[in-house]
């Protein structure tokens, strides 16, 4: 017998402040500007896309001591914004990234429990954690949280989120006019959480909202962060859209679910994605190729190499050679506010390797940053990229993708309008909203579904 | 005729309406407050009737009738929604507004609330604003678990042991205020270059750290969000007693006081003045709003017979810190323009019942003024500031790099 056709989910990320954005496209809109905003989400709904995705940086990024600049800087507020996009939308999910290190749970409680009463039922939170003083320097609490406890923190701290979503169960409002009863009992939304990070109690103000609690994204890859996912998440935002990468993970993370009592399908795993179409597979590749250099200038690429080196190479011809000095194998003090230098757990291996790469290729710096950067995940006709999305998910490397375009507002257009339809075409892609809110999109339970009947009837 | 300048028209909005038996009468919508329907509903109607802008409540805990305490009462609206989200969501939905929610400073952060509120501006197009506001409450401190907050003398804010309990707080939103607006500064207007020959998508010599450093925190700064549109959203703050006057005199664009007749409002106008010489604002533009509770209708005596009514569904009459008002739209326009002459620059009118008074003011009130010539007929400015007369303001560190 042959397995049920898997519907694909798709969502679209705003893009972003690396390097994979192309801010120099004559074609490329503002980041900041509120109708670039609604320009992408209503591309998104226009293709029946489950959901909007923000990603979040708290602070500006610097190397050598200095505020980045070849990069798109800046951002508006997440909660902000996907709000003022619930009033431009009627179906998309609006999915923000907040993290559980410079925030408490209270407020940021009362912000999700808010944006899903404003957009009737479409929030979802990818919860983060940071863990660098160099971020803390913007707020009260400073760096103060030591990275092993990242975790610990972010655990407790959605766990008590969750218990102040549930401090309302949706029947405390009876607004009897006649009676004068606007609360069914005095001790609507009371909570009490005394733990290791947050010791708080008291009524919490903001009602049951349609979805419950939103919709909760975990990015994390360690093993804490897969073991954090099983436990908690609805869906994860990865890094793995190859099909053996993406096959590994999937098994890994989907395998863990049993421990936890929870259904396979209750887990959604969501790859990033960058694509570029052409008509034909050679345009479509030349255009690939085109679009990596605009991604990596000379400049990039001396920055990129940083990463690794953690030394200024502002010396260095990003034509010419790779450095001939090895990296600084110290604690990395050049590049601030950047998550993936941290992938690079051994520089002095990673410069032999590269010189080596770029030595056997006749390569220039820059044409080894460009060459041994992320490639664009799908490239091709709409043909071949929707074959190949589709190969993705019926083979279990994921559910669905996160795209990312390379221009902002209008890179997501040529997918929504050219690849989209031919996904619907197979039938593995919804061609209207079947629900209304973004559980219903995702084919998420509701969490008082878990209660059992009684709850539903009251 | 007299020259008196026009008068500036903001409405409070909270629930139902700030009675608190309001959300009882036939007409008002209980069951919808938790929607966006109804915020959209409100704040169109305050738009139609050409008000400057709406403030919208909120709080850190539920609502109660004591001043410190949670009440446990049953018969009174509870429970809300984030008021900067309210007017996030409301925002794209109107064109010329300003739109100004209520911010807890002594919880949260000073960067959060500078983009959130920078973004509010870029979502409206330049119509964002704050109305800043302390919690003296245990209750709401121990929601966040982070501090306690020192329980008031006397449970009254405007004893003189009262003031000197939340003086603290007061200068903590000082401080607050001190910093968003840096944030909101830290960015140059021109800070965003593009430049394709340079491969630099600003110029970061525009960008600017605050370091701000205070006795409750620190921000280093810049912004993550660009210089919002307006550059500097409109700051506004309540105030009873000479401690808040301070910081509506430091701080803020538009104060709210309280006077209940002429002679009060000429001397905590005279105050405000006087403290507002002495932060050496004397050459900015700081409006002073009188608030009032109003129960508007066009028969006469119908208005007093509806707060009776409320009352009696109450159970007690209705207090206020603010004078509270029954009358036709004349009588509240006459009021206005004599509070007016002890230097108040416009009003903030908390309708008793929203369902019944905002329509009063936007549909009775506002014509009445116009016909006296002492409010505007049409829109004249595209942003809060220009509402209000206020200029753009250039960013404090644009000359420093100049």
């Amino acid at each position: 017998m042959s397995k049920p056709l898997k519907q694909i989910h798709l969502a679209a990320h705003f893009p972003g402040v690396n390097n994979t954005t192309v801010w120099s496209d004559p074609a490329a809109g503002s980041h900041i500007e509120f109708r670039s905003f609604v320009e992408f989400a209503q591309i998104a709904e226009r293709a029946k896309f489950d959901f909007l995705f923000l990603a979040e940086g708290l602070r500006l990024r610097e190397q050598g001591g200095k505020i980045y600049d070849l990069d798109v800087v800046g951002r508006p507020d997440t909660f902000t914004v996907l709000t003022a996009l619930a009033a431009v939308t009627e179906r998309l999910g609006l999915t923000g990234t907040i993290n559980s290190t410079f925030n408490e749970p209270y407020e940021v409680a009362r912000q999700f429990a808010s944006l899903d009463h404003l957009s009737d039922g479409r929030a979802a939170w990818n919860v983060v954690t940071s863990w660098d003083a160099f971020t803390g320097e913007n707020f009260r609490r400073g760096g103060f949280l030591p990275q092993e406890e990242r975790y610990s923190r972010a655990k407790e701290f959605l766990a008590t989120a969750h218990e102040l979503f549930d401090s309302w169960r949706g029947d405390e409002i009876v607004a009897d006019r006649e009676s004068g009863a606007f609360l069914a009992g005095a001790k609507a939304g009371a909570f009490e959480h005394r733990g290791q990070h947050f010791d708080i109690q008291g009524q919490f103000n903001v009602p049951r909202s349609p979805q419950g609690r939103p919709v909760i994204f975990q990015a994390g890859d360690s093993e804490e962060g897969r073991e954090f996912a099983a436990s908690n998440a609805d869906a994860i935002f990865s890094r793995y859209a190859t099909l053996k990468e993406g096959q590994a993970f999937y098994a890994d993370v989907k395998g863990r679910l049993a421990r936890y009592g929870r259904a396979h399908d209750q887990l959604l795993i969501l790859p990033a994605a960058t694509f570029v179409l052409g008509d034909t597979e050679a345009e479509a590749q030349d255009a690939a190729r085109e679009v990596r250099r605009l991604q990596v200038s000379g400049a990039t690429a001396i920055k990129h190499l940083e990463f690794v080196w953690n030394r200024d190479l502002s010396s260095y011809d990003p034509d010419g050679p790779l450095p001939d000095v090895d990296p600084d194998p110290g604690e990395h003090t050049v590049a601030k506010g950047r998550a993936q230098v941290r992938m690079y757990r051994d520089p002095l291996a990673i410069a032999r390797e590269w010189r080596e790469k770029a030595e056997a290729n006749n390569w220039s710096i820059r044409d080894l940053v460009i060459e041994t950067g992320n490639r664009q995940s799908f490239v091709g006709t709409p043909e071949t990229v929707a074959t190949e999305i589709n190969d993705l998910v019926q083979g279990d490397a994921s559910d669905g993708f996160i795209l990312v375009p390379h221009i902002t507002p209008g890179g997501l257009a040529p997918f929504a309008d050219k690849v989209v339809p031919l996904l619907q075409e197979r039938g593995v892609f919804r061609t209207e909203y079947e629900g209304t809110t973004l559980r219903d999109h995702l084919g998420l339970h509701h969490p008082d579904a878990d209660l059992g009947a009684e709850r539903v009837a009251s | 005729m007299s020259t008196t300048p026009p008068l500036h028209l903001a409405v409070a909005l909270d629930g139902t309406g700030w009675h608190p038996a309001s959300w009882r009468t036939p007409a008002a919508r209980p069951n919808d407050l938790l929607t966006a329907g109804y915020w959209r509903d409100l704040i169109a109607e305050a738009e139609r009737g050409l008000l400057d802008f709406v403030t919208v409540e909120d709080g850190l805990g539920l609502q109660s009738s004591l001043l410190l305490d949670p009440d446990d009462r049953t018969d009174q609206v509870r429970g809300r929604l984030d008021a900067v989200l309210i007017a996030a969501r409301v925002a794209p939905l109107t064109r010329h507004i300003g739109i100004v929610p209520t911010v807890v400073t002594t919880h949260t952060e000073p960067f959060h609330l500078s983009k959130a509120l920078a973004t509010l501006d870029y979502v409206s197009s330049g119509r964002a604003g704050l109305r800043v506001q302390i919690s003296a409450r245990p209750n709401e401190a121990a929601h966040f678990g982070r501090r306690t907050v020192e329980r008031l003398p006397d449970g009254d804010y405007n004893t003189p042991a009262g003031q000197a309990t939340v003086s603290g707080l007061f200068d903590e939103a000082a401080d607050y205020v001190e910093a968003v607006r840096r944030l909101w500064d830290s960015w140059e207007d021109d800070a965003e270059i593009r430049d394709v020959a340079t491969g630099r998508f600003i110029d970061r010599d525009k960008l600017h750290y605050i370091d701000f450093e205070g006795e409750h925190f620190s921000v280093k700064g810049p912004s993550i969000t660009p210089r919002p549109p307006q550059g500097q959203p409109l700051v506004t703050a309540l105030g009873h007693a000479s401690v808040p006057y301070r910081l509506i005199a430091r701080s803020a664009d538009v104060g709210y006081v309280t006077p209940h007749d002429v002679d009060q409002a000429r001397a905590v106008v005279a105050e405000i003045r006087q403290e507002q010489a002495a932060a050496g604002r004397a050459d900015d533009t700081l409006h002073v709003f009188g608030d009032l509770v109003v129960f508007v209708d066009d028969e006469p005596g119908a208005a007093r017979t509806r707060l009776e009514r409320l009352d009696a569904l109450a159970g007690e009459a209705y207090t206020s810190d603010a004078r509270i008002f029954t009358g036709t739209p004349a009588e509240l326009a006459d009021l206005l323009q004599e509070l007016q002459a002890g230097g108040l620059t416009g009003f903030r009118l908390r309708p008793g019942s929203v369902a019944e008074d905002l329509p009063a003011i936007t549909r009775g009130l506002v014509p009445e003024l116009q016909r006296r010539g002492a409010f505007r007929t049409a829109y004249e400015a595209d942003t809060l500031r220009g509402h209000l007369g206020l200029p753009r303001p250039a960013s404090r560190y644009a000359t420093a790099s100049a």
